[in-house]
């Protein structure tokens, strides 16, 4: 059965076509990356599919579970991070998690066995008692993410939920996306950050000025929109743009203290860099090589419609 | 199973309004002593019967405490980006609203009842109708708390916007209400908007159960309170929906 399934989903405001006749389908226990360009109407799906908002027409399911027929019954399968929004600055952290847990009918000790394993798992236990308002940005969203998978929701949505956080912060919230899907609830991420979509998502949708545009793994969408790769050099001293005049370097960018050239055949490439450098006595610090990549084909997607 | 976990959002939403907004010191004291000054400024020095103004008095407490923060809640949560995430919670708008309207009756009861027994320490207030005088708390603290559920349907995120709006409808709803001119004194103009105002029939319900006079039936004065309830609260649904991705 499907997690999520949204079929024929319009919405309008005013003249603007938020979201025009988009069907999606999401398989039980997948991770599903949602990707768009700005205004592309990712948020506004997502509060479709979470009922936030009523669709002009069409419908969504939950498990098998009309969002618009039954909203509570459907909202109780899931847990819900949006984006931008927080938890209650008022309240501790310990205070939004029980209010979480009541919202979603858990009985008193199951609330407060769970608020204590997950306020650890987090790295809260200390600060449980602090209100929210006095946390940094990275431990608001380790409280919001928190509050979402409090009573395990069998379908969790996220939207950017790494956004602007730190390092520290957004290895946790990623971890945390593993675990509960290993617990086997399903993901639906919407993000900005392709790699991470790449990383993650076992499937990837990608939304443009309301439309679906491309759904996938990201493998096949890499293959279908882009076959170039990529060759990461770093040498020992500077070099100029010159050197990666040469057969078979279709491209070359300067990446930081690297250079990435872009090429139909890495091998060539490499033997001509390893051959050119023994040559002019430069030492290679650094080459690594890559395939084509998912911002290609996202770029390559979201401009050609 | 939707009625059962619809109620329970209800529940859970109005111990959140109460822990968040109506416990806080602030709320509390001007909850309390905004319309005690209002007492004070029109009776202190006129030599007028307090025994008689009281109902008056209560009708005007109970107004303003059940209708003072439910305007401001769903601004403050626009504003601080925590509406929508309420909004995934398994509960509906319906819920919410309904939520900001028991925290605001619940809150009115309470400081009222407060006011009232505090008050029979200094003033001899007797009830004649001990039913009539619970009914009109109950359908009171209602009306009152959906009319704060109806003044934060703008739902723009900015409460002071919402407080100059709340403040222009409900201090004109006092003068008009037969709180310091009663009714039978009133007429024209004056009583012809008298009539149009919730807040008269709450007073007139206040006469009818602590004094035994007043100037309409106590069924009519009940059911003016229970059908503006009802337009309140489905007129704070019908613009909430429409509004409601303003602010967000």
């Amino acid at each position: 059965m499907d997690a999520v399934r949204a079929e024929h989903l319009k919405k309008t405001f005013g003249p603007v076509h938020a979201v025009d006749d988009v069907n999606l389908s999401v398989t039980e226990g997948e991770i599903f990356g949602f990707l768009g360009p700005n205004g592309a109407g990712k948020t506004t799906t997502i509060r479709l599919l979470t009922g936030v908002l009523t669709p002009d027409t069409g419908n969504v399911k939950i498990n098998g579970i009309d969002i618009h027929r039954h909203p509570l019954e459907a909202k109780m399968q899931m847990g819900v991070i949006p984006e931008n929004s927080t938890v209650y600055g008022d309240l501790s952290a310990e205070q939004n998690l029980q209010l979480s847990g009541k919202m979603y009918g858990m009985p008193r000790a199951l609330r407060d066995e769970r608020v204590n394993e997950i306020l650890l798992k987090m790295g809260l236990s200390e600060k449980r008692r602090l209100p929210v308002r006095t946390f940094s940005k990275g431990m608001r969203q380790r409280v919001s993410i928190a509050c979402a998978i409090i009573h395990r929701p069998s379908v969790l949505f996220l939207d950017e939920p790494t956004s602007g956080l730190d390092v520290q912060s957004r290895r946790l919230v990623i971890e945390t996306i593993h675990e509960m899907n290993e617990l086997g609830s399903t993901i639906f991420l919407t993000t900005h950050n392709i790699e991470e979509a790449n990383t993650l998502c076992q499937t990837v949708c990608i939304i443009n000025k309301g439309k679906i545009v491309a759904q996938d793994s990201p493998e096949r969408l890499k293959k279908m929109f882009d076959t170039t790769q990529s060759v990461e050099v770093s040498f020992d001293r500077p070099v100029s743009r010159d050197l990666f005049a040469a057969d078979g370097i279709l491209r070359a960018e300067p990446c930081g203290d690297k250079w990435r050239l872009y090429t139909d055949n890495p091998d060539q490439v490499l033997k001509y860099l390893v051959g050119r450098a023994e040559r002019d006595s430069i030492g290679i610090t650094s080459l690594t090589t890559s395939g084509p990549s998912l911002e290609e084909a996202f770029v390559q997607i979201t401009e050609c419609v | 199973m939707e009625v059962p976990l619809f109620l329970r959002g209800i529940v859970v939403i109005t111990g959140k309004n109460m822990r968040l907004y109506y416990t806080k010191p602030p709320v509390l004291m001007f909850g309390l002593l905004f319309p005690l000054f209002m007492f004070f400024a029109f009776f202190v020095g006129r030599h007028l019967d307090l025994t008689t103004f009281f109902p008056a008095f209560l009708a005007m407490m109970l107004f303003f405490t059940a209708s003072s923060v439910g305007p401001l809640i769903t601004p403050w949560e626009k504003r601080e980006k925590t509406y929508e995430r309420l909004l995934s919670y398994p509960v509906t708008q319906d819920s919410i609203i309904l939520g900001d309207v028991v925290a605001g009756a619940v809150f009115g009861i309470g400081i009222s009842i407060l006011v009232w027994i505090a008050s029979t320490l200094f003033i001899s207030v007797g009830i004649t109708n001990w039913g009539l005088f619970v009914l009109a708390f109950i359908l009171g603290t209602l009306s009152c708390a959906a009319l704060g559920a109806l003044l934060a349907s703008p739902a723009s995120d900015s409460p002071p916007n919402i407080m100059i709006l709340s403040n222009l409808i409900r201090f004109p709803l006092i003068f008009i209400s037969g709180i310091f001119i009663p009714l039978g004194q009133m007429e024209g103009w004056g009583l012809a908007l008298a009539y149009c105002s919730p807040l008269t029939y709450l007073v007139d319900l206040f006469n009818a159960a602590m004094s035994g006079t007043s100037v309409f039936t106590p069924l009519t004065d009940c059911g003016v309170l229970f059908g503006v309830s009802v337009v309140f609260i489905i007129a704070a649904r019908v613009i909430q929906k429409r509004n409601m991705m303003k602010g967000m």
